[in-house]
């Protein structure tokens, strides 16, 4: 059952990975990323990585994926005229990818374990205990400096991505705070006496 | 052929890397598509990070695994960004259009 559930996944992703690479429309790209994304979460699932699986949704299918959706739509940019090159480099990407992949292959299939590999073991999984519950555990204890390195990682993505986004346009009306605090009685307010049938 | 051991997931892994190199490769010209690569080249290695977390049953893998999902989501965030701000400064993304820097 699970060898059936573990080629379901890892077919559909290669394939959805395929047609990222080989779309013509980007959007039709960022979509089937969302569908390797969904089958890799299926993967790590079977791994017996379950909360990196459902990370992997919300983050990556729920922020990252939908990220990249949002700039396809919204840069007016001719796609057509950026996939033209594409017939030039077949030959040099399918050669490169048939080295990389051969590479890959005999390492993948050649490889052995080192007999001391098993005494190496930093963070022996417990049965008894949930993955998540586990991984927390060590998140928050022995890797507690990681973790915050890694939110600041984070911070800094957030500051720079509205750094760079953010622009002001000039010749807009905006609330100025301060001027308005700054008001007083005396400053905005002039009270005059009006004569009698003569106005002002 | 039934059981699923490390190999499978390598083998896996590897393909979906092949893939991610390849079309950094093939869509030269258009960026979006080559940060998507980049996207599948990490989902591949953590695919790997978490296949031998669990052939060594060491949780180690996963931990790093996190930290490399942070890290992509972080470098997808300032990507875009970067491509949002260079596509209003100059109203194209083309690869071959950034040559700003060059002598």
């Amino acid at each position: 059952m699970q060898a059936v559930f573990f080629y379901l996944f890892a077919s559909i992703m290669i394939a959805s990975a395929g047609v990222v690479i080989f779309a013509r429309n980007p959007v039709h790209s960022v979509l089937f990323l969302i569908l390797a994304f969904c089958n890799g979460a299926g993967l790590f699932l079977l791994a017996g990585a379950e909360f990196l699986a459902m990370i992997l949704i919300v983050v990556y299918v729920g922020a990252v994926a939908v990220l990249f959706l949002f700039v396809v739509m919204m840069l007016d940019v001719d796609f057509a005229e950026l996939k033209q090159g594409f017939i030039k480099y077949l030959p040099v990407g399918v050669a490169v990818g048939i080295v990389v992949l051969a590479e890959l292959g005999m390492v993948a299939i050649g490889w052995t374990s080192a007999p001391s590999a098993a005494d190496a073991v930093a963070n022996p999984i417990i049965p008894q205990m949930s993955n998540t519950a586990a991984l927390g555990q060590i998140l928050y204890t022995k890797y507690v400096i990681f973790f915050q390195a890694s939110a600041l990682v984070l911070l800094t993505a957030m500051i720079g991505a509205i750094v760079l986004t953010l622009h002001h346009k000039p010749n807009i009306k905006r609330q100025k705070i301060e001027e308005q605090n700054a008001r007083t009685r005396e400053n905005v307010i002039e009270i005059k006496k009006v004569p009698f049938r003569t106005g002002v | 052929m039934l059981t699923i051991g490390l190999t499978h997931y390598l083998v896996v892994a590897a393909i979906l890397f092949t893939l991610g190199i390849a079309g950094i490769i093939l869509n030269r010209k258009n960026i979006i598509v080559i940060l998507m690569s980049v996207e599948l080249i990490l989902l591949s290695v953590n695919l790997n990070f978490v296949a031998f977390s669990q052939s060594l049953s060491d949780l180690t893998g996963q931990v790093f695994a996190l930290f490399v999902l942070t890290v992509a989501a972080a470098e997808a965030a300032i990507g875009l960004a970067i491509l949002v701000a260079f596509y209003r400064n100059r109203g194209t993304i083309a690869v071959e259009d950034i040559n700003s820097l060059k002598g």
